[in-house]
């Protein structure tokens, strides 16, 4: 993973953090030097909700280069209390007890680990509300 | 040590991970199921980070649980430090990382404090230097391990995964607990330890019991209360390091407190010796649950060697406080036991081809 | 006004085909379409392709693939679109020859994945199809998007995995007749639903196979005088790229933007269609590829599964080359399969089951998560 690609999302990463326009209102999760909908670069960042519930999930078992020997895990399409929705794993939870409509919170984790001598990744994961 | 103007617990927030091995499962693959351990450290099972986990994230979550008990921005955190003695990166802070995650970032000091267990009260000792001299309005302290024994040795019993955060102040009005004096006791001891190539720590067995552990906490504590003018029926509380369950009893009682006084803040039994975490810990179980005015006695104790003392007079704003955030007990009691196996897993313990 | 016919036609078989690099794999297919067309030269050729950079360390391929047919000077280009690199270069071919630039021209599709030899690096090269930044970087797979909009499909429309598992039975049937397609063996319903779990719900046999395979079509401005074939219409449309960014996560929204497209140039509607080769890459894109085509509601595109319509002697033959699950699926040449399929198929020399007379095909190539999606419409004369 380079690190200045890693980096430049940390907002995101870390705070849960999107874009909003002061032109035109358009709020996106994404970090973003231009507002997708106006095209003004008028933006500033903002948190979205750290809390939400499960819109859809797959649970993995055959994971890409990178996410290996943690299978089964479990990705998230989770819709966050103020309707966005965002992509992230679900964790300290059975497989079988994930549900569409479970409620869930933010949560900071290791994503990945590149190799012996590479970066480690940090970034949010979800966890069910108890 | 005393502050030259007064220094207070603003906020404090804890974290343990999920997962919990058990002593009688250690046993089962290493002692023939003869699970003597379990008796002589006074352990049942300990905290295992999952293998997402590791001190940067269970910093994280203890800092933002302080937050939440702090109420105010964490912009207006002017340095935040972090003690451990299991860094993911043997070079780059993690504190940075907790700074960006809690949204101290950029106008922050921050660093990575290592003492072996009592690298998160150097932390505290730190920002209670800061805070106190005015050059900082809030500082954060944090103490965050996942700790790591050679396998089947007697460290494997006890090294968990846990941490805990802390932010101090200065305005009377937002104390939850008042710091009133501190005390530090430092010798070259070398009862712990950990050459830089080698995956687990080295101890000196008994040697870690009078001449390090014992001696540094009873000249601590004793230097503490004779600065203070205190004598141990005057605490509420007693607080000290656990690298087992015998130890913070035994030392409690050398130094002429009750049990009574030090069990409240004993979690080692259950989750195990989180290292830097482990006195913080066992604070912030008094703090759940005490009551404006009592008095505690807090002393922790690092390998290499070295204990800091610290005489904390719980205040008012504690109350409003306290349900802020997750209890230490609502960590304790929310687990799932693991066999060996996934165990090693969880700890990267097993080798793979390096890629 | 210039008409584009498909004047020749040329394919490998779908396999592992390890003798073979990915410029040899679409020479060799380029080969059997310009002697298929009975022409030695071209005044261009387009090379659709995904993997060639990430798998086989090759990016400038186009000149590569037209230098290892010995077409040197010949204009070339590689065009990607994940998935769908095959109907983009077709598009990208229709349109050089409908603007009336070039006469004659080339396309072929071309994939070699077999050189990425572990399973955790082929899954890895697939989900660059993702985002980079804000997908993959959690650890999805590129079957683990399609898994959520299969999850969520079955949850609101309450489809069982038995409904899905119908779709993989018929592309292996329809496969068994095709001698250029990678899987020819019949499955049952019991080895569909004991198959084990790749990004669960989705299933291994939900899945289309990993394989090497070059595809090649001759487009000309020239109406030939037997049996023409035109490509009437090319629909072309993009999504919001992200999956968690669209509002209705069931609905392939370019894919029915790209339809409409398409079926406007061609002056056709769903009915008049006879045939159609959709891209199911995942049982699930099957399905909702149908939808998309008009072909049924949105929900009710199991219904076509379950009422046999689907089938060769169905209302909508579908996948008669056994489809991207059993005919395979070498993602850049996939499209360029498709139409080369119709193609034959209108021409009374099909690959795969034979149909009656066949008038109207229409091939659907979806790039990503359908987020870059193509509609090709061909007529037969």
């Amino acid at each position: 993973m380079s690190a200045p690609k890693y980096w430049r999302i940390i907002p995101h990463y870390y705070r849960l953090e999107g874009t909003i326009c002061k032109n035109c209102g358009y709020k996106t999760p994404l970090i973003r030097k231009r507002c997708p909908n106006c095209g003004s670069d008028d933006v500033e960042r903002f948190r979205l909700p750290r809390e939400g519930e499960v819109y859809s999930y797959t649970v993995i078992y055959s994971p890409p280069e990178g996410f290996e020997r943690h299978n089964p895990y479990i990705i998230g399409l989770i819709k966050l209390k103020d309707g966005t929705k965002i992509l992230g794993q679900i964790v300290d939870v059975d497989p079988e007890e994930v549900r569409i409509g479970l409620r869930v919170r933010m949560t900071f984790r290791r994503i990945a680990v590149d190799g012996k001598s590479g970066i480690i990744q940090y970034g949010y994961k979800f966890k069910p509300v108890k | 040590m005393r502050p030259s103007k007064p220094v207070g617990i603003v906020g404090w927030g804890v974290y343990i991970p999920r997962y919990r091995l058990k002593a009688e499962e250690i046993a089962r693959v290493w002692n023939g199921g003869m699970n003597n351990m379990a008796k002589a450290l006074r352990i049942e099972m300990k905290s295992v980070p999952s293998y997402d986990e590791d001190m940067i994230t269970i910093a994280v979550e203890a800092a933002t649980n302080a937050i939440k008990r702090f109420k105010l921005s964490p912009n207006r955190i002017g340095c935040i430090f972090v003690g451990s003695e299991s860094k993911p990166y043997a070079v780059k802070p993690g504190s940075t990382i907790v700074a960006e995650a809690v949204g101290a970032t950029p106008q922050v000091l921050a660093a990575d404090y290592e003492f072996a267990c009592k690298a998160g009260t150097e932390a505290l000792q730190t920002t209670i230097g800061l805070v106190s001299s005015g050059m900082v309005e809030y500082g954060m302290a944090i103490g965050s391990d996942t700790a790591q024994g050679e396998p089947g040795d007697d460290l494997d019993y006890t090294a968990s995964a846990g941490g805990a955060a802390y932010i101090v102040g200065s305005n009377k009005s937002e104390f939850a607990a008042e710091i009133v004096e501190t005390y530090s006791y430092v010798t070259d001891t070398i009862d712990f330890w950990r050459r830089a190539e080698q995956p687990y720590p080295s101890h000196g067995r008994t040697f870690t019991k009078d001449p390090a552990y014992m001696r540094h906490i009873i000249e601590a504590s004793k230097g503490l209360m004779e600065a203070m003018g205190t004598r141990p029926e005057d605490y509420d509380y007693a607080v000290f390091h656990q690298p087992n369950g015998k130890f913070p009893v035994k030392v409690a009682c050398k130094l002429g407190f009750s049990i009574a006084q030090v069990k409240e803040s004993i979690v080692v039994d259950r989750i195990g010796n989180t290292y830097s975490g482990s006195a913080l810990l066992g604070l912030a179980r008094i703090l759940d649950i005490a009551k404006p005015g009592d008095r505690i006695l807090f002393c922790s104790f690092g390998s290499g060697a070295g204990s800091d003392a610290i005489h904390i007079e719980v205040k008012d704003g504690i109350e409003e406080k306290k349900n802020l955030a997750p209890k230490v007990d609502d960590y304790i009691d929310d687990f799932v036991a693991v066999d060996y196996t996934t165990y090693l897993k969880y700890r990267g313990m097993i080798r793979f081809n390096e890629r | 006004m210039v008409s584009v016919y498909i004047t020749g036609v040329g394919m490998t078989k779908i396999d592992k085909h390890w003798d073979m690099t990915v410029s040899e794999l679409a020479s060799e297919a380029l080969r059997i379409a310009l002697n298929d067309a009975e022409i030695e030269n071209v005044d261009a050729v387009f090379v659709g392709n995904m993997l060639s950079g990430i798998v086989n360390s090759q990016e400038n391929l186009a000149s590569l693939v037209v230098s290892y047919a010995g077409l040197y000077g010949t204009p070339a280009f590689k065009v990607e679109a994940a998935c769908a690199s095959g109907a983009a270069a077709i598009a990208s071919a229709f349109i050089s020859v409908k603007s009336g630039m070039f006469k004659n021209v080339a396309v072929v599709g071309v994939e070699k994945m077999s050189d990425e030899t572990s399973v955790e690096g082929i899954t890895k090269a697939l989900a660059t199809a993702t985002d980079s930044e804000y997908e993959f970087y959690h650890g999805v797979s590129f079957t683990a998007l399609n898994a959520l909009i299969m999850q969520r499909y079955s949850y609101e429309f309450n489809v069982k995995p038995e409904d899905y598992g119908l779709w993989s039975i018929q592309m292996h049937k329809n496969a068994t007749m095709n001698p250029y397609a990678q899987l020819r063996f019949e499955i049952t319903m019991e080895k569909y639903l004991s198959s084990q779990w790749i990004s669960k719900p989705i299933r291994f046999m939900d899945c289309s196979p990993v394989g090497d395979g070059a595809a090649a079509l001759i487009l000309s401005s020239k109406k030939p005088e037997n049996r023409p074939i035109e490509i009437a219409g090319i629909g072309m449309a993009t999504d919001k790229f992200q999956s968690f960014l669209r509002e209705d996560l069931l609905t392939l929204a370019a894919a029915k933007m790209a339809a409409k497209r398409a079926y406007d140039m061609a002056n056709i509607r769903p009915e008049d269609i006879d045939m159609v080769e959709v891209h199911d890459a995942f049982t699930i894109m099957g399905v909702l590829s149908l939808e998309a085509l008009g072909l049924a509601e949105k929900g009710k595109g199991i219904e076509l599964l379950k009422n046999g319509d689907i089938k060769p002697d169905g209302t909508i033959p579908t996948n008669l080359s056994g489809g991207l699950k059993a005919r395979g699926h070498p993602v850049g040449a996939t499209g360029v399969y498709q139409v080369a399929e119709l193609a034959l198929q209108l021409r009374g020399t099909p690959v795969g089951v034979k149909l009656d007379n066949p008038n109207i095909g229409v091939a659907l190539n979806l790039g990503g998560l359908a987020s870059n999606c193509y509609v090709t419409v061909l007529k037969g004369g």
